[in-house]
Order: C-alpha cells, then sequence, then structure tokens
C-alpha cells in the first residue's frame, strides 16, 4: 500500500485522500461492497465496526455500530446517494440514535470515494466532506487520541492472522 | 452512551463561519495582510452592513480579529484558530491512513491464498 497524497482544506472542510494497492478495481470495490470485509477496516482504532445492514445499490441504506473498548456502542448510517460498480461511490454518513434512525442534529459526512486502475493496480481517492463539527469532534473522539501506537498494534494482530 | 462528549461551541461557531464561501475568503484575505472593512467591502458585491455581519460572525468564531484605529476599523486573522480546524482534519486523516492500512491487509490475504493455491497446484 501506499498513500500517494492526502489534502486538508479546514476551510472548505475536506479531507482528500489518494492511496495505491496492488489489487484490480474489482477486488478493491469488494471491501466496500462486502459488509463483512467493510466492518474489517471502517471503525477507528478500537471502535471495530458491524454492519447490520449494507444495501450498496443507489438510494441504498447501510446501518452499523461501532464498539468501543469499554463494550459501549456508537452506531451509525449510511445512504448510498450515487453508485456506478466499481468505479464511483456516493454516500452520506452519520450518527444514529439507539434504534438506528438518523441523528438529525448530528449532521453527516458526504463521501465521493473513485476506483480507477493504475500500474500498482487500483487508485483509490476518497474525499470527505464535513458539514458538522460534531461529526468531526465525536469521530476524533473515539480511539483517534490513543494514535498510531494503537493502530499499528492492530495491524500487527492482523497480518499475524493471515501468517497463521 | 460513554462516548465522551467533545461537542465544544467554539468548534461549533468557527466551522459555522466557515461554512460560508465570502467568509472563508475574508479569512485568506485578512489572513495574508490586515484589513479594514471598508477596503474589505469594496471587493464585495454586497452592502457594506453584509460585509460588517460576515465579519461579527468570524470574529465571534475567533477566527480574525477587530480594532479601532482611528476612524477605521482594522481585521487581522487569527491564525491559532485556523490551525484548530487544520488540527481536527489531521485526526481524521490518521484515521483514513488506518483504513487504507487495513484494507491493505484484507488484499494481501488473497495474495496469500493464491500462493497456498499454488503450493497445493504444484503439490498436485
Amino acid at each position: 500500500m501506499t498513500v500517494v497524497s492526502s489534502h486538508k482544506d479546514p476551510e472548505a472542510l475536506t479531507l482528500t485522500f489518494v492511496a495505491e494497492f496492488d489489487a484490480s478495481v474489482e477486488r478493491v470495490w469488494q471491501v466496500w461492497e462486502d459488509p463483512r470485509q467493510l466492518e474489517r477496516w471502517w471503525g477507528p482504532p478500537t471502535w471495530p465496526a458491524t454492519f447490520d445492514r449494507h444495501d450498496f445499490v443507489q438510494g441504498g441504506r447501510s446501518n452499523y455500530y461501532m464498539t468501543g473498548p469499554d463494550g459501549e456502542k456508537a452506531r451509525g448510517w449510511w445512504v448510498i446517494t450515487s453508485i456506478q460498480p466499481p468505479h464511483r461511490l456516493e454516500f452520506d454518513d452519520g450518527f444514529a440514535d439507539e434504534n438506528g434512525e438518523p441523528a438529525r442534529d448530528m449532521g453527516a459526512t458526504h463521501g465521493v470515494v473513485t476506483l480507477e486502475a493504475s500500474e500498482v493496480g487500483t487508485r483509490m481517492t476518497a474525499v470527505t466532506t464535513f458539514e458538522s463539527v460534531e461529526q468531526l469532534e465525536k469521530m476524533s473522539a473515539m480511539g483517534m487520541e490513543e494514535g498510531m501506537r494503537e493502530a499499528l498494534s492492530q495491524i500487527d494482530a492482523l497480518l499475524a492472522e493471515v501468517r497463521a | 452512551m460513554v462516548v465522551e462528549s467533545v461537542v465544544d461551541d467554539e468548534a461549533d461557531r468557527i466551522f459555522h463561519a466557515l461554512a460560508d464561501a465570502t467568509r472563508r475568503d475574508i479569512v485568506v484575505r485578512v489572513v495574508q495582510q490586515e484589513q479594514s472593512v471598508s477596503t474589505l467591502a469594496a471587493g464585495y458585491a454586497m452592502s457594506f452592513a453584509a460585509v460588517q455581519k460576515h465579519v461579527a460572525v468570524l470574529e465571534r468564531a475567533a477566527l480574525v480579529v477587530k480594532e479601532r484605529r482611528g476612524r477605521e476599523q482594522i481585521v487581522h486573522g487569527n491564525l491559532e484558530t485556523v490551525r484548530r480546524a487544520t488540527r481536527l482534519l489531521q485526526r481524521y486523516e490518521e484515521l483514513w491512513r488506518y483504513r487504507v492500512q487495513n484494507i491493505s491487509s484484507i488484499l494481501s490475504e488473497d495474495r496469500e491464498e493464491d500462493r497456498e493455491e499454488d503450493r497445493e497446484t504444484e503439490n498436485e
């Protein structure tokens, strides 16, 4: 994996993250499409995600929750606003209440993901636009403070699983 | 929910203030060089009062500081606050870095499986 570039625009509140993977576009699309694969990477460190619902179609809804280190749950939702498999995905992502219904006062982020063939395999560009600071602050509160040390230990565990 | 509540009014004001294109433009201008409200107003197709209102929103968010010099109101940027917005995005950037590493781990399992299949084929 190579992180090609990352660009923050604090005024427009967007983050553009570009990465390359040594796999086909169709294969990288699967990590978004298959909820069992998606939940292995979506949640922040120490907050793994579980997707109860994942309608990966235009207008489709996803429901998920992230489980924190003390067993607490943070619920979220997606609505797929545009989808062109296996190249482009647009979705809104927000926090949800106990019943999985969108917590409207929390706002949402809008994500645009594009996958294109590259020399390495696939170039993935993910643009996240924030509407609300609560979303950003709350996401930051979940596991981010532990920083990369935690993240690296989780990755080590995953790699050990692969070797086993 | 035990999720720590970190929502704070100051951050909320910052992001609200920056949600408007004119206000973002004002911040960029005054961070580069301090300007009077009347100089700023001359640069926009809107009334002096409207520009003054935008400056007031930015001032409440502490993104700019306004001071009176004689008959002029001078506006300059508050870099500390702009940096705070950048720091929040920085943390989100770390999340994406982590996500991309996890995706790579998942993809590398395929190659591991391929190699195992190759070995099985060789053994046949």
